[in-house]
C-alpha cells in the first residue's frame, strides 16, 4: 500500500493526541511531517503553571520527545512557521522556504493570547501567558523580585499569578469583573478564592478597568481607570485567547471566529481538516483539553477512514492548577426562577459546596476547600441522573449516600463503569479497570502509560489510586510512595524535587521547610539529603560531614573490630613495581595484617586503626596514590582487560579508555556505589555486563552497557546503545551516570533506577536526544570541578583532624 | 583514698566535639565516647555497642541517639539502651560542662 502524506500544521496537544491515535490505528497509513512555528516538541501546556511555579521541569511535561517522532517516523520541523496554503498544488510554504505536498492536511494552528488594546501595551516587560517562551521570560523577570501586575483574573491568570508569587514577586491581580473567575465560579466561591489568594499575599483588584500600561522604555506600572497606578516591571495578560484562524483564512477555507469545521472535523476544503482551539464547531470555539482531545479522536479516526466518528459538545469540568486551592466547577450555575440550588458552607473547614438542580437534575456544581466528590456530581450531572431519592444528602456527597459513611475507596467501587475519571483524557473507570486486570498492571506509572489517566493536570490521581486498590487489593499500596524514613512521609522523589523547586540548600533548610517530624532526622535520612544536597548545589553546598557515614567520613571502610581497611586507586587496574614497592614498605611500617587483591583490580589493607590513618595514607601519597574510594557512595573501580596494547583478540584501547573514564569521573559521588568495566573484545574478560555501567569494544566502535548486578540481584546489563568513538563513549556514560546522579534515590542502584525509569527512557534521553546528554554531561564536568579533591591528602594536611585523635587519654595519675 | 569514689576530670573543651559528633576519650584499655548533640548537650557512654562492639563514636547522631555504624543499632544517649526492638545497654558515664570544658566522671577502684 503506497502511503500518503499527511502534513500537520502545529504541534500541541491537540495534533500531537491525533497522531497517537493515528499510529494506533492505521500505522502505515502515512508520510507524517509536521511545521511547528515554537523550536520544540510537544508538551503539556496545561502543566506551564507548574513550570512557572518551580514545581515541575520542562523535561517533565514533554509528551513527546524526539525519539517519538523518530520510532514513528515523523519528519518535524522545528520553529517552522507555515506562512501559506496552495490548495490548487496541494502543497504548504514555511517561512524558511520549505515548501512540503500532501494528500491530506491538519491545520491545529491553536489560539493567540488576546491583547487588550491599551496604550503601552507593546512596552517591554508585557507578557502573555501562552507557551514555553512566556514561562521562560516570566522566570526571568522574576529574578528581579520586583512587582508583577496580571491583568485577568481567570483560570490563566490565577495561576499565573501564584507562580509568580511562588518565585518571590510581589504580584497583584486586576480583574474586570466583580469576582474571579466567574465563568467557572459563583460569586461565593469566588469570594473564598479571593481571600484564600490575598492570605498567600497576592493582591486582587476586581472591578478594574486597565486604562493604559505606564512605562518610559520599559513597564513601569498598570494605570486604572480610576486614576490608580500600580507599580509594575512586569505585566502579564491572560484575559483570553481568540483562535488563530488567518492562515486559514487566507487560504480561502471558511473561518468564522475560527475555522469552520464539520462535526467530522473536516473543513470546507475536503482534503482540509483543523482540530484544537483554532476551530469553530457549531458555532462553539472550545479551550479547555477535553473537548479538544475529542476533536483529535474524531480528526484521527476520519483520517484513517473511520467517518463515524463525531465531535458532540460535552460540559466540562474545571479545576484550578493551584498547589493547596482545591475548586471544583462544572455545568451550569447561573440563579433562574426555574432552578433550584443546594448550598453547603463550613466557614472553618473553609469548605462551600453548591449544586444548581433542575427538574431534580444537577445542572451545575461548585466544590470549594473539598473537591474529592467533584466527579461523582458531574457525573450524575451528564448523564441527567434523577436525584430526587437522595436530596438530602447529596450534598454531603458519595460517602454519605446509603446509610453508612462509605470510606473512599468504597465510593470508587460504586461508580459505575462509564463514570469518568480523567477529565482531560476521558477516561472512564471501566477503562483503567480493563486496562490494569488486562495488562497486569501494578504501578500508577504503567496505568498512566498504557491509559493515559492521570496524566495530564494529574487532578484525578487519588481516584486513579483508588481503582488500583479495588482492582489489585492488598497487590497494590496506595502508599507506594514510600516515605524517606520514619522522619517525614514525603518520599525520595519528591524530597528531591522540592529541594530544587524550593532552591533548599542545606539540611536544617530541609527539615523546616519540608516539615520533618523529628529535630534533626535519623541515620537513613541525612545521609541522603547530604548526598541530594551535594549532588544538586556542588558549588553551593557545604558537606556535612555528621550527617555522612562513618566511611565516608574518614575515607575508608570500617570493619568489625573498629579498624579501618584502605584501598588506593589503581586506575584501570594497572600498576607497577614502584606502587607494589610503596605499598609493601606502608604494609611493613604499620604492621598490616591482611592485604587482599579485591575483585575491582586493586589491593586493599586491612585492619588499620584509625589513628594511624592519617600516616597511611601520607606514605601511600608520597608514592602518587590517591583514595580508591572503596568505602564511598561514588564511583569505585573501572575493571579492564589488557585490550588491544597486548591481547591478539583485543580490538580497542580497552585499558587506556577505563584510565581515561576512571580519571575523569573518580571523586563524583552517586545515589549508590557505581562500579564499571571496559572489555576489549566481545569476549569481556573485564565482565563488563554485570556492572552498572559497561562497554564492550568492538571494531567497529563501542558498545555502551548498563543496569547490571552482581550482588545481592544477579541481572545481565542491558545495551544503552553504539558509538563510534572514545570520546563520544564518555559523553554517553558521563551523562548517563549524570542522570542516574539526578534521578537516583539514594542506595538505589543504576540497575533499580533504570528499572524504575525505564530503559527506554534512559536511552531516549541519553542515544536519541544530543541536547539533553549534552546538558547532562556539562553539569557532571561542573560538579567534578567541586569534587575532585583527593580526601586523603586533605586529611593529611590537617583536615578533620579531630577525626583520628582521641580527645584525650587519661592515665590512673592524670586522674589522681 | 575513698574506694569507687568519683573523679571529675576536665578532659577538653566542648569545641573539641564536632555538634552532632563525638570524640573518644582513652582510659587505659576501656574507651570512652562523649557525644555533643545538635543543641550541646553532651553525653558519655563506653565506645562499644551492645550488640556486637561497635564503635559507637563512629556512628551518625540524631537527635537524643547515635546509630552504631556496624549494624545500625539505635542507642539512647540519655539511657544507653537500645531502641526499638533491639535489647542491651552501654555503660554510661557522668559527665557536665564547667563552662566550656567537659567534665568527665570516672569510677575509680
Amino acid at each position: 500500500m503506497t502511503r500518503q502524506k499527511l502534513v500537520v500544521i502545529g504541534n500541541g496537544m491537540a495534533p500531537g493526541r491525533m497522531l497517537e491515535h493515528l499510529f494506533e490505528t492505521a500505522p502505515d497509513a502515512y508520510d507524517v511531517t509536521i511545521f511547528n512555528a515554537e523550536p520544540r516538541v510537544n508538551y503539556d501546556r496545561i502543566m506551564l503553571s507548574p513550570v512557572l511555579s518551580g514545581e515541575k521541569t520542562f523535561e517533565d511535561i514533554v509528551i513527546h520527545g524526539d525519539g517519538w517522532y523518530v520510532d514513528h517516523g515523523v519528519m518535524l520541523y522545528k520553529g517552522h512557521k507555515i506562512v501559506g496554503i496552495d490548495r490548487e498544488a496541494k502543497t504548504v510554504l514555511s517561512e524558511h522556504g520549505e515548501v512540503a505536498a500532501y494528500d491530506k492536511l491538519v491545520i491545529a494552528t491553536g489560539s493567540a493570547p488576546f491583547i487588550i488594546p491599551v496604550p503601552g501595551k507593546d512596552l517591554p516587560g508585557v507578557l502573555t501567558y501562552r507557551d514555553l517562551d512566556d514561562v521562560d521570560a516570566m522566570l526571568l523577570a522574576a529574578q528581579s523580585r520586583g512587582s508583577a501586575v496580571v491583568i485577568g483574573g481567570g483560570l490563566l491568570g490565577l495561576e499565573a499569578a501564584a507562580g509568580l508569587k511562588e518565585q518571590g514577586m510581589d504580584v497583584t491581580v486586576i480583574h474586570l469583573m466583580p469576582s474571579l473567575m466567574e465563568r467557572q465560579l459563583d460569586p461565593a466561591a469566588g469570594y473564598l478564592l479571593k481571600r484564600e489568594l490575598e492570605s498567600r499575599g497576592i493582591k486582587v483588584v476586581t472591578k478594574a478597568n486597565t486604562k493604559q500600561i505606564v512605562g518610559d522604555r520599559r513597564v513601569e506600572g498598570v494605570e486604572l481607570e480610576d486614576g490608580t497606578v500600580i507599580p509594575a516591571s512586569l505585566v502579564v495578560m491572560a484575559v483570553g485567547i481568540r483562535p488563530n484562524a488567518a492562515l486559514a483564512q487566507e487560504a480561502g477555507l471558511a473561518v468564522n471566529r475560527g475555522i469552520v469545521v464539520s462535526d467530522g472535523m473536516q473543513t470546507s476544503d475536503p482534503d482540509i481538516y483543523a482540530v484544537g482551539e483554532c476551530v469553530e464547531v457549531d458555532g462553539k470555539v472550545y479551550g479547555l483539553v477535553a473537548p479538544l482531545y475529542q476533536m483529535a479522536d474524531v480528526a484521527a479516526g476520519h483520517l484513517s477512514g473511520d467517518s463515524a466518528k463525531r465531535f458532540v459538545d460535552t460540559s466540562t469540568a474545571t479545576r484550578l492548577k493551584v498547589t493547596g486551592i482545591d475548586l471544583y466547577s462544572a455545568g451550569d450555575f447561573a440563579e433562574g426562577d426555574d432552578r433550584e440550588e443546594i448550598v453547603l458552607r463550613d466557614a472553618n473547614a473553609g469548605v462551600y459546596r453548591r449544586l444548581v438542580l433542575k427538574d431534580n437534575r444537577i445542572i451545575g456544581a461548585v466544590l470549594y476547600g473539598d473537591a474529592a466528590d467533584g466527579p461523582w456530581f458531574f457525573d450524575m450531572l451528564k448523564k441527567e441522573m434523577d436525584v430526587s431519592g437522595m436530596r438530602d444528602t447529596l450534598i454531603f456527597g458519595q460517602a454519605y449516600q446509603g446509610g453508612e459513611p462509605l470510606d473512599p475507596t468504597a465510593a470508587v467501587a460504586a461508580l459505575p463503569d462509564d463514570a469518568e475519571i480523567c477529565g482531560c483524557n476521558g477516561i472512564c473507570k471501566g477503562k483503567i479497570v480493563n486496562a490494569i486486570t488486562s495488562k497486569g498492571l501494578t504501578s500508577l506509572d504503567d496505568v498512566r502509560a498504557h491509559t493515559k489517566a492521570s496524566n495530564s493536570c494529574g487532578t484525578c490521581t487519588g481516584l486513579v489510586e483508588q481503582l488500583m486498590t479495588l482492582t489489585l487489593g492488598d497487590s497494590y499500596n496506595p502508599a507506594a510512595v514510600q516515605p524517606m524514613c520514619k522522619c517525614t512521609d514525603l518520599g525520595h522523589d519528591d524530597v528531591r524535587r522540592l529541594i530544587r523547586a524550593k532552591g533548599l540548600k542545606s539540611i536544617p533548610e530541609v527539615m523546616q521547610e519540608l516539615e520533618w517530624k523529628t529535630s534533626c532526622g535519623c541515620a537513613k535520612c541525612r545521609p541522603a539529603l547530604n548526598y541530594y544536597l551535594v549532588c544538586d548545589w556542588p558549588d553551593e553546598y557545604a558537606d556535612d560531614y555528621q550527617s555522612r557515614f562513618i566511611n565516608e567520613r574518614v575515607h575508608a571502610n570500617i570493619q568489625k573490630d573498629g579498624t579501618y581497611s584502605v584501598v588506593p586507586r589503581m586506575w584501570g587496574g594497572v600498576t607497577s613495581s614502584a606502587e607494589l614497592r610503596a605499598i609493601a614498605d606502608v604494609v611493613d611500617k604499620f604492621d598490616i595484617p591482611t592485604v587482599k587483591v579485591t575483585g575491582g583490580q586493586r589491593i586493599d589493607m586491612l585492619g588499620i586503626r584509625k589513628e594511624d590513618l592519617p600516616a597511611v595514607w601520607a606514605d601511600l601519597g608520597k608514592a602518587g596514590f590517591v583514595s580508591g574510594q572503596a568505602y564511598a557512595k561514588g564511583l569505585r573501580t573501572v575493571k579492564t582487560c589488557v585490550g588491544s596494547d597486548w591481547c591478539r583478540f583485543g580490538t580497542q584501547d580497552s585499558t587506556g579508555l577505563g584510565i581515561r573514564i576512571e580519571k575523569f569521573m573518580w571523586g563524583s559521588w552517586t545515589p549508590a556505589k557505581v562500579k564499571m568495566a571496559v572489555s576489549g573484545c566481545p569476549r569481556n574478560c573485564a565482565e563488563a555486563t554485570c556492572k552498572d555501567v559497561g562497554i564492550i569494544c568492538v571494531d567497529s566502535g563501542f558498545e555502551i552497557h548498563f543496569a547490571g548486578a552482581a550482588g545481592l540481584d544477579i541481572k545481565g546489563t542491558d545495551v544503552l546503545g553504539m558509538v563510534k568513538t572514545e570520546d563520544e563513549a564518555l559523553e554517553h556514560i558521563v551523562a548517563l551516570v549524570q542522570m542516574y546522579r539526578e534521578q537516583g534515590r539514594y542506595l538505589e542502584r543504576i540497575y533499580k533506577w533504570a528499572k524504575r525509569i525505564g530503559h527506554d527512557e534512559v536511552r531516549r534521553q541519553i542515544m536519541d536526544d544530543a541536547d539533553k546528554r549534552k546538558a547532562y554531561f556539562g553539569r557532571f564536568v561542573f560538579s567534578q570541578t567541586f569534587a575532585q579533591v583527593d580526601p586523603w591528602s586533605e586529611r593529611v594536611s590537617g583536615k578533620d583532624k579531630h577525626e583520628f585523635r582521641p580527645m584525650a587519654t587519661l592515665s590512673l595519675e592524670a586522674a589522681e | 583514698m575513698n574506694v569507687m569514689m568519683q573523679n571529675w576530670v576536665a578532659i577538653g573543651s566542648l569545641n573539641d566535639i564536632p555538634r552532632r559528633g563525638a570524640r573518644c576519650v582513652k582510659n587505659g584499655g576501656m574507651t570512652i565516647a562523649v557525644f555533643r548533640t545538635a543543641d550541646d548537650k553532651i553525653y558519655a557512654l563506653e565506645d562499644k555497642c551492645p550488640h556486637r562492639n561497635g564503635p559507637l563514636s563512629q556512628g551518625i547522631v540524631h537527635d537524643g541517639c547515635v546509630t552504631c555504624p556496624l549494624h545500625n543499632w539505635v542507642i539512647s544517649l540519655e539511657t544507653g539502651k537500645a531502641q526499638g526492638a533491639d535489647e542491651g545497654e552501654a555503660a554510661m558515664f557522668p559527665v557536665r560542662l564547667d563552662g566550656d570544658t567537659v567534665m568527665l566522671a570516672i569510677g575509680m577502684s
